[in-house]
């Protein structure tokens, strides 16, 4: 079973992403703990709800979160791929969801999920970590902890440096 | 000038710590160089054609002398003896060795410099006017907004990995001296109703490979939105702006897709959920920052010092300097001052060891101990007493900073090019050397007037050629480096990029191109015209006519030594 970073500890993660078929509405659906790709869950929302206990959601950078605002609650997870860690997008998508939507779920970063990414990613929202294939989570949880004190507010500390600064 | 504090020196000092661990896991091969690349770019190093090249912010050109000796320990240290000054203010060592990196940037910290975000896809060091605090005609001294946003865009979580690169340049000025309109956000600033600060905002300007002048999104915004609002501008272009193609990922190319009316909708629509929030700046931060920038101790002085227009009277080299490196001042009896780095035979913005310790001594003994670099790659002394210039300069010649050009066409701005970078199409030094040797004399250059020679060796436009009023651009044709040459760019409130002239020439052949684009300036000149004027009233064509005499149509005149525009 793979791994998860979860508060600053490394457990087995249960969740299993189901790659998204060519055609959703005969779509088999396993019986365990799912990421559900957007286009699934929304063709088939009512089946998912009644069928399954715990429910979770994968978003592409793409992913458009206003058609999905009314839905989130239902998500114990939010999982946010990144294709490439190159590719910021997700960024964005973590804060819109935790400061916009008010997203109280697991929110988790998954695909090219490196060491010195973790730092701004929790910044931003994410609470949990599925690194990339090949690295040593262990070795990765000093990272959280790069900076001590930075400038700017986000998600997890919303005041600004300059705010706290000045008494 | 901005002074760290116990946070800004924690936070450079976690920087160093965090980049020796990367550098040390890339040696051991735990992080591959696809890995290891964007993160050692957002630290400002890349690998070269030669060797490694470790670029160095300097926050909008503000240097203290003890940061210039910093910066010749480096040289001197871990490099060949030299820097190279950048078009945004940055120095860039080009013989480092990577695993040295760490130790340079921890020698550094000491002194309130580091890399961060000095390359990658991020946001970049914030440029000014090099004049700002000085400037006669300055609205707002612009450095405390520029350091609050040099803070706030520092490490920012959200924007470490945008499409592209992002260039904030800001001025407080009448005239703009921080090429704004060609910046990914330009910002102006200016004095509202009541008095208060606010920008115009405008977004997505930018040279490179497609020019393009940016356009206002918003004509008046109060300055304690800078933030909130900048965070909307951001978040629209990292969630929307092109991720498929590098060349059509500047924000310039997400404005042009949507129009610039639906793209200041879309910020506005993202700004109104930030508005307010606790981004929005407040007014004992900005009073915390701009003491920073006090006035320095100046003396009261008469306007004009007697003994310096007697100097000027009696010795026309000195007063061939002052009428080229000395700028007005908005406090009497001082002026501001350009230490030329564009020495004839020396690569444009190249500066020794003992130059930068030479003008760390001029800054403490004529300047409050600090200097600026320009984005015209030069150095500049912002308060020098106007009966100190003459000891100035003679001390300054020495030093071989006294070149009286700027503003000449031998002021070039000028990339490293294919002598060093690995981006570049053709060499730009060479080409910028066999001008400064063609146009030595310097009566000749003094009549021709103000004159922009800008050099870039690729499209990527780090040489500014599209805003020269002689640009010239490197270009590669089967492996053979060829020269197109551009007319009529121009930096200011009325920046504009400049026409293709035509076919592209081999290297040898720029010199005489340029000397023939100078001559029909000369032919056709009103009394008291400069090129950009006489430009303007002819247009391209007896240029263009002028250059290609030779070749039928403007044409290529054999087709293996030239390619079309």
């Amino acid at each position: 079973m793979s791994t998860l970073i979860k508060n600053q500890a490394i457990i087995p993660d249960t969740w299993q992403h189901l790659e998204p078929g060519t055609d959703p509405a005969s779509q088999p659906l396993p019986e365990a703990d799912i990421l559900f790709p957007v286009a699934l869950w929304q063709a088939r929302k009512n089946e998912i709800i009644s069928r399954y206990k715990r429910i979770g959601l994968w978003l592409e950078p793409d992913a458009k979160l206003e058609p999905l605002a009314d839905d989130l609650h239902y998500f114990q997870v939010i999982a946010i791929h990144f294709p490439k860690f190159t590719d910021g997008r997700g960024y964005s998508l973590a804060r819109l969801l935790r400061e916009r939507h008010h997203f109280e779920g697991e929110l988790r970063a998954v695909g090219d999920v490196l060491q010195d990414q973790l730092f701004f990613m929790k910044r931003v929202g994410f609470d949990a970590w599925a690194l990339k294939e090949g690295k040593n989570p262990a070795k990765a949880l000093h990272a959280f902890t790069t900076f001590q004190n930075p400038y700017q507010g986000a998600t997890d500390e919303p005041t600004p440096l300059f705010r706290r600064r000045n008494p | 000038m901005y002074r760290y504090d116990n946070h800004d020196f924690a936070l450079v000092r976690e920087r160093v710590t965090q980049f020796r661990d990367q550098v040390a896991r890339w040696q051991s091969g735990e992080l591959s160089d696809d890995e290891f690349r964007p993160l050692r770019l957002q630290n400002g190093l890349y690998v070269q054609r030669h060797a490694p090249m470790l670029r160095i912010a300097v926050p909008y050109g503000m240097l203290s002398s003890t940061q210039l000796r910093a910066l010749a320990h480096v040289a001197r240290t871990w490099d060949k003896g030299y820097g190279h000054f950048t078009t945004r203010h940055n120095i860039q060592f080009n013989w480092p060795r990577i695993e040295d990196c760490p130790d340079i940037l921890e020698y550094l910290a000491n002194v309130e410099m580091h890399a961060i975000q000095t390359s990658g896809n991020c946001i970049r060091n914030i440029t000014t006017d090099h004049f700002a605090g000085v400037a006669p005609d300055e609205i707002i001294d612009p450095r405390p907004l520029a350091e609050i946003l040099r803070q706030w865009s520092t490490f920012h979580p959200e924007f470490a990995f945008l499409p592209r690169k992002f260039k904030i340049a800001i001025s407080g000025t009448r005239e703009d001296r921080a090429l704004t309109w060609f910046h990914d956000v330009g910002l102006h600033l200016n004095l509202d109703h009541q008095g208060e600060p606010s920008f115009r905002v405008i977004v997505g300007g930018g040279l490179g490979r497609t020019p393009i002048r940016g356009e206002v999104v918003r004509e008046s915004l109060p300055w304690q939105h800078i933030l909130t609002y900048l965070e909307a501008i951001l978040r629209v272009y990292n969630l929307h702006g092109r991720r498929d193609n590098a060349y059509k990922a500047r924000i310039k190319i997400l404005v042009q897709a949507l129009g610039v009316d639906e793209f200041a909708r879309q910020v506005e629509a993202e700004w109104a959920h930030l508005k307010d929030g606790p981004a929005t700046l407040t007014r004992e931060e900005y009073d915390r920052v701009k003491a920073h920038f006090g006035t320095p101790a100046y003396r009261s002085l008469p306007p004009e010092d007697a003994g310096f227009a007697a100097r000027k009277a009696e010795d026309p080299a000195f007063a061939r300097w002052v009428a080229r490196c000395v700028h007005g001042h908005k406090v009497a009896g001082y002026a501001a001052v350009t230490l030329s780095l564009k020495a004839p035979g020396q690569a444009p913005g190249d500066i020794t060891a003992i130059q930068m310790e030479a003008a760390a001594r001029l800054a403490d003994e004529f300047s409050f101990g600090e200097a600026r670099s320009s984005h015209e790659q030069n150095l500049i002394l912002a308060d020098v007493e106007q009966g100190r210039l003459h000891a100035l300069w003679l001390a300054a010649r020495e030093l071989g900073l006294a070149t009286p050009s700027v503003g000449l066409l031998t002021d070039m701005i000028c990339c490293p090019g294919g002598d060093f970078c690995d981006l570049a199409n053709a060499k730009s030094i060479p080409i910028a050397n066999a001008i400064q040797e063609r146009f030595q004399d310097l009566d000749y250059l003094f009549d021709l007037g103000d004159l922009d020679l800008n050099i870039s060796g690729c499209m990527n436009a780090c040489g500014h050629h599209h805003v020269g009023h002689i640009g010239i651009l490197g270009v590669d044709k089967n492996d053979a480096e060829f020269y197109q040459i551009t007319l009529g760019g121009r930096q200011g409130s009325q920046a504009r990029t400049g026409k293709v002239i035509g076919p592209s020439f081999a290297a040898a052949a720029v010199p005489d191109a340029v000397e023939k684009i100078i001559g029909v300036y000369l032919a056709h000149r009103h009394p008291d015209e400069t090129f950009l004027d006489t430009f303007d009233r002819i247009g391209i064509e007896p240029f263009k006519n002028k250059v290609y005499e030779d070749r039928a149509h403007g044409r290529a005149k054999t087709a293996t030594t030239e390619q079309p525009a």
